[in-house]
């Protein structure tokens, strides 16, 4: 009870306007040492899997993309290839390939937009600038390709939405040619930058043990040398395996594992766009297998978000509502493993170790406070990360 | 009109809370601080603390837990304080609203003084949502 | 399937169904009470990587699937266990791998299921104050 009482809470989040959804990490520390974490979610529960029980399977995709706005069309993608599986549903060649290019489209703006709230916790605001001002072009091309910056409805059961018109390819190529030089910016800045390596190596660090104990996925796993990449392994009806790319890893487990992981992830991105496009040029035909019922049983669909894997189980009884649909986010998985990535690290380390799994928490659900009793002095979300970018003004100076 | 009206519309400082959102609306609301629109250059910041805000931007659904922290959020507010309901989810709750876990729509807990409808609503129609409030406050 | 075939061989009688849906999908029914020397075996010796679990309220009673994914075959391997609803309860597997340790504080609170052994069994999504004995999932 008396260690209890040393130790001082400091509560991230909520409502810090850079953490855009109210989560509520308590870390209690000793001195400057993490050493507990408390993660309460249940603030931005909104009991989706009950609501997709009362809609249709068409309706369902609609509601299913709303669970995240990042991962808007990652939970489609595993969402139909559920229904597909259940049904043994063949998609047609042209669909498979308009998926891909969506789904890397999202990976790239996604990881741009960690790049940015990445450098801004570090202190390095011009990267956040850079890479939130590179993720307008990409999001032109979604909004070129799909009508929308987000939200694209481009998925459903049995092939796409939308067809992506020939015509327009050479333009997309243009977009893509265009953001080569920033991701080499970025690669620049990350992989050479002195600060940078000081701010982010050793930091951090999970194990392939601890990604293995905790169920980690995505990048936060490949970061940790646990070669696992949904694309690869089980493509089902992605174009994935059509394409020559290949899967990131890195064996570091820290910060900066997880950066170049993430940087050198939308190079990769890009050379699949740029392929399926190319194969589009060629493979005509559907775009849609046109279902017209789903027969009772039970299916598994997962994709590989820019989080990690995206999983979903569905129970269908032969009507056209789902029986059950269970979501798994990456994040779930992901943000637990936080509770051994920041102990023994510093508090002014404590921002960017967290950030670093690249929260997607509308997808997991934040979780609530976790009450304990002490009246110690509390530093806020924003405390924490003006510490993080002191220490790196502080480490600029001595380099 | 009185000055603390008139001095909010020349520089408008903003708190945004969020409960229950997909994330579209508050990664919307932050483009739009980013070189593309550019919103700082109208004196337009994002603050951290309610006590320092003119405006409180509202996004999300808002569940139960969400509801008793907006009402507290906006009791904590110094007033004059403008609320704006940011996307379809707060406007109306959308697709939310038949979740067991509902605590909203935003207009059911606090007054809104502007509604930006949208999933998400596009960084411009932010902006005019926000010019369109300030031109009412003024008269116009 | 070498990795059915081990499990049949290990196993044998405890197996009560296998249902190969497809080439990367497969369904074991086991016993709840036989649940621990699967998961201990499947994520220790088999080296599996734990997905996550998904709770059916069903007529026959109140299913857990455990989802088991072989990467390197791309082969996602669900365990099934059946429930008696009025009193659910299956040994946790958190202590096995902590992957296991917000789902199952998840099925219990959304559909009732008591898992014993588990070092933490709070809500984890629902608020403190949500009503005793109403279960979310499960089918009016």
């Amino acid at each position: 009870m008396t260690e209890e009482k040393k130790k001082t809470i400091i509560p991230i989040g909520p409502y810090h306007p850079l953490q855009e959804e109210p989560e509520f990490f308590k870390l209690y520390v000793e001195g400057e040492r993490v050493v507990g974490l408390d993660i309460e979610l249940g603030y931005n529960h909104r009991g989706i899997e009950k609501l997709a029980e009362s809609k249709t399977y068409d309706q369902v995709i609609f509601l299913l993309e709303r669970i995240c706005g990042i991962c808007s069309t990652s939970h489609p993608i595993a969402a139909v290839n559920a229904v597909e599986d259940l049904a043994g549903i063949k998609v047609p060649e042209r669909a498979l390939y308009i998926r891909s290019i969506i789904g890397e489209l999202e990976r790239i703006h996604s990881h741009l937009l960690w790049l940015g709230l990445a450098g801004h916790f570090l202190g390095y605001n011009t990267v956040w600038m850079w890479a939130w001002k590179y993720r307008e072009p990409v999001l032109d091309i979604c909004e070129f390709l799909t009508g929308n910056r987000n939200h694209y409805a481009m998925m459903k059961v049995g092939g796409v939405q939308r067809d992506i018109d020939n015509s327009d390819i050479p333009q997309v190529y243009k977009m893509l040619d265009d953001l080569i030089p920033a991701l080499d910016l970025f690669k620049g800045v990350a992989i050479d930058d002195p600060v940078i390596h000081a701010r982010t190596k050793g930091v951090g660090i999970l194990t392939r043990e601890d990604v293995l104990q905790y169920g980690a996925v995505g990048p936060t796993a490949r970061a940790s040398g646990v070669d696992i990449d949904v694309r690869r392994d089980d493509p089902q009806n992605t174009a994935y395996h059509l394409v020559d790319w290949q899967v990131i890893t890195s064996p570091g487990g820290d910060v900066f594992a997880k950066l170049v992981v993430r940087v050198l992830e939308m190079y990769e991105s890009v050379k699949i766009i740029k392929q399926c496009l190319e194969k589009l040029k060629v493979v005509k035909g559907e775009i849609d297998a046109k279902v017209k019922e789903i027969p009772p049983g039970e299916g598994i669909g997962h994709y590989e978000a820019p989080r990690g894997e995206t999983f979903h189980y569905v129970r269908s009884d032969g009507t056209n509502r789902p029986v059950r649909y269970k979501v798994r986010a990456p994040s779930y998985m992901n943000v637990a493993s936080n509770q051994k990535a920041v102990l023994g690290e510093t508090v002014s380390d404590a921002a960017i170790i967290l950030a670093a799994v690249d929260p997607c928490y509308c997808c997991t659900e934040r979780v609530a406070v976790v009450d304990k009793d002490t009246n110690k002095k509390i530093l806020n979300s924003k405390d924490l990360i003006r510490m993080s970018q002191e220490k790196t003004e502080k480490l600029r100076k001595e380099m | 009109m009185n000055l603390k009206l008139k001095s909010l519309t020349k520089s408008l400082w903003v708190f945004h809370f969020a409960s229950g959102p997909c994330n579209n609306c508050d990664i919307e609301i932050l483009d739009a601080l980013t070189p593309k629109y550019d919103l700082e250059r109208f004196g337009i910041l994002l603050v951290g603390s309610i006590r320092h805000a003119d405006v409180l931007l509202v996004t999300g659904m808002i569940t139960r837990k969400g509801a008793e922290r907006l009402k507290r959020l906006y009791e904590q507010a110094t007033k004059p304080c403008l609320v704006v309901a940011v996307g379809s989810c707060a406007c109306s709750m959308s697709i939310f609203k038949d979740s067991y876990n509902a605590g909203g729509p935003v207009d059911s807990i606090v007054a809104v003084n502007a509604y930006i409808p949208g999933c998400p609503p596009k960084p411009e129609a932010m902006i005019m949502g926000v010019v369109k409030l300030v031109k009412s406050l003024t008269g116009k | 399937m070498k990795i059915i075939q081990k499990l049949e061989e290990k196993f044998d009688k405890k197996i009560i169904k296998y249902d190969k849906k497809s080439e990367r999908r497969s369904y074991l029914d086991i016993n709840p009470a036989d649940l621990t020397d699967f998961a201990q075996y499947i994520f220790r010796d088999m080296g599996a990587r734990f997905v996550i679990a998904s709770g059916v309220d069903t007529p026959k009673g109140i299913e857990i699937l455990y989802h088991f994914s072989f990467d390197s075959s791309g082969l996602v391997l669900s365990l099934r266990i059946l429930l008696d609803r009025n009193s659910p309860e299956v040994e946790s597997l958190t202590p096995i791998f902590k992957a296991a340790e917000w789902i199952e504080r998840e099925i219990n609170e959304l559909l009732g299921v008591n898992f014993r052994n588990h070092p933490n069994l709070r809500h984890l999504l629902l608020p403190d104050d949500w009503p005793k004995g109403n279960y979310p999932l499960r089918r009016k």
